[in-house]
């Protein structure tokens, strides 16, 4: 008798391995974005179940130089435990400018330690694609996304005349000083991600669970990423919680919220 | 249960799933521009609770900034420019969920021009509901995009009769539209078991039944949704696995793919095609995997082989009494959506699963008009957009195919065109393999001096030098031949040289003294280097017995930017003085023959070769998949 039964999960993962072998094909000059978030080690998780157990090119981390201490502990465990090929990145430029949370706009901030670093390390190593954990679930602009979504020369999302995608078809080639976001995520959901890291047992930052009745829910640079109200200690009682929420996962997320469309703009300019 | 009753336990459950079991169900909205697809989303989600707290009041405060009236369909237009645009311009996709199931709702546009959109939305969908304007009934998208619909292979639609308030509720006003619509679905072959009378503004039938409709006595919208079955896995069509890659990670050489149909088990004999070559199924490759089963339609996964064949990206695994098709020359339906059109002649790429080749479109039989199911078979030499046309397609390789209505996955291609997907077609018709109507038309350039660049985009591959060095008797005439037919067999330009067709003519002046031998070499390195730049890929197969020789040859070809691959086909000398199939070593051992290599003259083997095999441990086939396996990508034109 033969087990046909496949869950929702087992649906998303497959077709998760299938974007991570069509993308490891295409591009040959590949890395992945890796914030050491939830999404971003379920990414790494999915990479090595594609790859038999390897993640075959290098995972790039933005350090906006305003993380988390236990963030950069869990980097340094993860890179380790994963056996990744890890590059680190900063727009030590920008810093040196005084660009700084302390003195500037999230948006300005987020824009130039994260965006500008990322086509700053992009000028360098001339990847000609990016695998990103982004889902259409987080927001409104990503919900449009594709999985294969090419980005020109300045980095822009031209979300008005995306590439047609269907039949597991996808754009597969980039132009010199372009380069193809891929992402395997796209079709899950942030209750999806919190089972299967369950299912899976996936090493996570502990800053997710509660601590003295707060929690993270998404979590970025440390000055602009509120915690939440919550005593979700384990993955059952984050679920429990999310289904019980209406606000929104990104809400904690200064920079999507200081001015309206703020998320459109910094991803029309190249963000994640 | 009664729909009041969902509308309650869907709020209580709030905007994420709870179930990890249950697929979703993802349902593509379609219809004419301004017919309420938008309306219908914004208020499905409004009474199923599935907005995110703040929402409704966010919208309508931008509303009201802008001095518009508030309307449901704004919930869904969250960037901006759709906000001043007031249409949808992009697929979107938005979570809900009822008792029954999660589901995943896909805006498509009704705008002509987003065509793509539409296309790239509903691909994706296990259902369509299709939204008419009960004021203006069936218009040209509502047809068009039914017929989109039925090439995507989408089963389930339910047809939705909008705006009924417009009409005061009528029941013959639905009738009229139901009856119209109905007709133009049954000569699409597509059955649309539910028509729904319902005003997405009022809330009338879209969650609840509706009081000013009694006349109306079936489900719901929402009901009607949760009546659909979730479309099985393709668990029981025969088995179609699509090789992406071959990974060699760590010394096991791993075949990694997606089971587009069928099952597979550990232990199943499978035949890949276009190669035709059979090998058991040895293991099911997984990290970290939570069990252990056959692997079914769905599944990504990686296998390993009994026997080491050859095989890339682009093969097709199936069952031996199960094989797919292989053509080059077969039928399809094509929906075109670029500006440019499609023209009869023209070089594209064509993508079938993880196959890609090159192809041309030998001639349109007719042209449809998706809207009105007109057909014109005027002898067309081009396909503009919006156009469906049913063509004859030829492709530069054999290509692994099924017959659309028998397995979809491999029934489907989409064309491409400087990376550009343009169309995608669906074939029908089964095997057409006329293959004496040869390609006449010269559709390249035909101006300035040939580059061998241009050479290989119009043969679909680079010429090259493949040197084959090694002992009398070590097999290099038979891998030689071996590997030339199987070049062949893939559309490849290929030319084997040797001892029998160089001796005989341009060497018969030539001895086997030293300076002859290096003689010999010397013209058969140039012949391979023209041959090479012509596009060709020469196998030669001479002992090549001096290192000096063979590097010469290799600078000689890549005086040409030939690439020139050198293969030792190594075997031991016992071995090869065992097999004395010319019974050479015989002679040379008796002194009939001298400065025989190996005997009384030497043989220096490559320091580095590029490819090694070793015919004594691999068969004929094993050698041949070794050197296909590094010679194959090296051949492939540089986009």
């Amino acid at each position: 008798m033969t087990q046909t039964t496949r869950t929702h999960l087992d649906d998303l993962e497959n077709q998760s391995i299938f974007i991570f072998r069509e993308a490891y094909h295409a591009f040959k000059n590949i890395a992945m974005p890796w914030s050491m978030g939830k999404d971003s080690n379920v990414l790494v998780w999915l990479a090595r179940k594609a790859f038999f157990g390897r993640v075959p090119f290098p995972v790039l981390h933005i350090d906006t130089t305003y993380e988390f201490p236990e963030m950069l502990e869990f980097r340094e465990w993860a890179r380790k435990h994963h056996n990744l090929n890890l590059i680190v990145k900063m727009n030590t430029e920008a810093r040196a400018r005084g660009i700084g949370y302390e003195t500037h706009d999230p948006v300005t901030v987020t824009h130039e330690l994260k965006t500008v670093a990322l086509q700053q390390v992009l000028a360098e190593y001339k990847w000609d694609a990016l695998i990103t954990g982004i889902r259409r679930d987080e927001d409104p602009t990503r919900a449009k996304e594709r999985y294969f979504s090419p980005r020109n020369a300045q980095f822009e999302w031209d979300y008005k005349d995306q590439p047609p995608e269907f039949w597991s078809q996808f754009v597969t080639t980039a132009a010199k000083g372009e380069h193809v976001r891929i992402q395997p995520l796209l079709d899950w959901t942030e209750a999806d991600i919190w089972r299967y890291i369950q299912r899976e047992n996936i090493p996570i930052p502990q800053m997710y669970f509660a601590r003295n009745g707060r929690r993270f829910r998404s979590l970025g640079c440390s000055p602009i990423t509120q915690t939440i109200e919550s005593t979700a200690s384990t993955i059952d009682e984050i679920i429990a919680e999310l289904e019980a929420t209406k606000t929104t996962e990104r809400a904690g997320r200064a920079q999507d919220h200081y001015e309206r469309n703020a998320m459109q703009k910094l991803r029309a300019k190249g963000f994640l | 249960m009664t729909s009041a009753e969902n509308v309650q336990r869907s709020r209580s459950n709030a905007q994420h799933p709870t179930s990890g079991i249950e697929p979703t169900l993802r349902v593509v909205f379609v219809g004419h521009v301004d017919h309420g697809k938008s309306t219908l989303i914004g208020r499905i989600l409004h009474d199923t609770g599935s907005l995110p707290e703040g929402k409704v009041d966010e919208i309508k405060r931008a509303c009201a900034a802008e001095e518009m009236g508030f309307e449901f369909a704004f919930l869904l237009d969250a960037l901006l420019e759709e906000q001043k645009q007031n249409v949808t311009i992009d697929t979107t996709e938005i979570p809900f969920r009822t008792p029954r199931r999660q589901y995943a709702i896909i805006d498509a546009p009704g705008h002509k021009e987003f065509l793509k959109n539409t296309i790239t939305g509903a691909s994706r969908a296990d259902a369509a509901i299709l939204v008419i304007g009960a004021d203006e009934g069936v218009r040209e998208q509502s047809r068009r995009h039914a017929y989109l619909l039925s090439m995507l292979g989408i089963k389930h639609l339910i047809v939705v009769v909008n705006k009924m308030d417009l009409v005061d509720y009528t029941e013959k006003r639905f009738r009229e539209i139901e009856q119209e619509y109905r007709k133009f679905l049954r000569e699409l072959g597509l059955d649309a078991r539910t028509f729904i009378p319902a005003s997405a503004r009022e809330g009338e039938n879209v969650a609840q039944a509706s009081m000013k409709m009694k006349w109306y006595g079936a489900a719901s919208v929402l009901e009607a949704l949760d009546l659909l079955e979730p479309q099985e896995r393709d668990v029981d069509l025969p088995l179609r696995f699509c090789v992406q890659d071959v990974y060699r990670f760590d010394g096991r050489r791993i075949i990694a793919g997606r089971i587009e149909t069928g099952t597979l088990r550990v232990g199943d004999q499978l035949v890949f095609s276009p190669a035709n070559k059979s090998s058991v199924v040895a293991t099911i490759e997984c990290w970290n995997a939570q069990e252990n089963g056959p692997a079914v339609a769905g599944d990504s996964i990686g296998i390993t082989l009994s026997e080491q064949i050859f095989v890339e990206r682009g093969y097709v695994a199936s069952r031996e009494n199960e094989t797919p098709i292989e053509a080059n020359r077969f039928h399809a339906d094509l929906f075109w959506i670029v500006r440019e059109p499609l023209r009869v002649g023209y070089l594209y790429s064509l993508r079938l699963a993880t196959q890609d080749v090159k192809c041309e479109v030998v001639s349109i039989e007719r042209v449809m008009d998706s809207s009105t199911l007109e057909t014109k078979s005027d002898g067309r030499e081009q396909l503009e957009r919006n156009e469906i046309g049913r063509l004859t397609i030829q492709t530069r390789a054999p290509l692994v195919i099924d017959n659309h209505d028998r397995i979809p996955n491999l029934g489907r291609f989409v064309i491409v065109d400087d990376g550009q997907i343009c169309g995608g077609g669906t074939i029908f018709g089964g095997v057409y393999t006329d293959r004496t109507v040869t390609k006449s038309k010269n559709i390249f350039w035909t101006e300035g001096k040939i580059t061998a660049g241009a050479r290989a985009i119009r043969s679909g591959h680079r010429g090259a030098v493949i040197w084959l060095t090694g002992l009398s008797g070590a097999g290099k005439s038979t891998v030689a031949q071996s590997l030339e037919r199987e070049l062949f067999q893939r559309g490849i330009h290929t030319y084997v040289l040797d001892g029998d067709n160089i001796r005989h003519g341009l060497n018969s002046n030539l001895g086997f003294a030293p300076d002859d031998r290096v003689e010999n070499i010397r013209r058969v390195s140039e012949v391979a280097k023209l041959m090479a730049d012509a596009g060709t890929v020469v196998i030669t197969a001479f002992i090549s017995p001096y290192r000096m020789d063979r590097s010469r040859a290799r600078e000689i070809a890549l005086e040409s930017n030939a690439e020139f691959i050198e293969v030792f086909v190594d075997a031991p000398l016992e071995v090869c003085e065992a097999r004395d199939p010319k019974n050479l070593y015989k002679k040379a051992r008796a002194g009939q023959i001298r400065e025989f290599t190996g005997i009384d003259a030497p043989y220096e083997a490559p320091e580095d070769p590029e490819i090694v095999v070793h015919t004594d441990r691999q068969s004929v086939d094993e050698s041949v998949a070794t050197i296909l396996e590094q010679l194959l990508p090296r051949l492939r034109t540089v986009q």
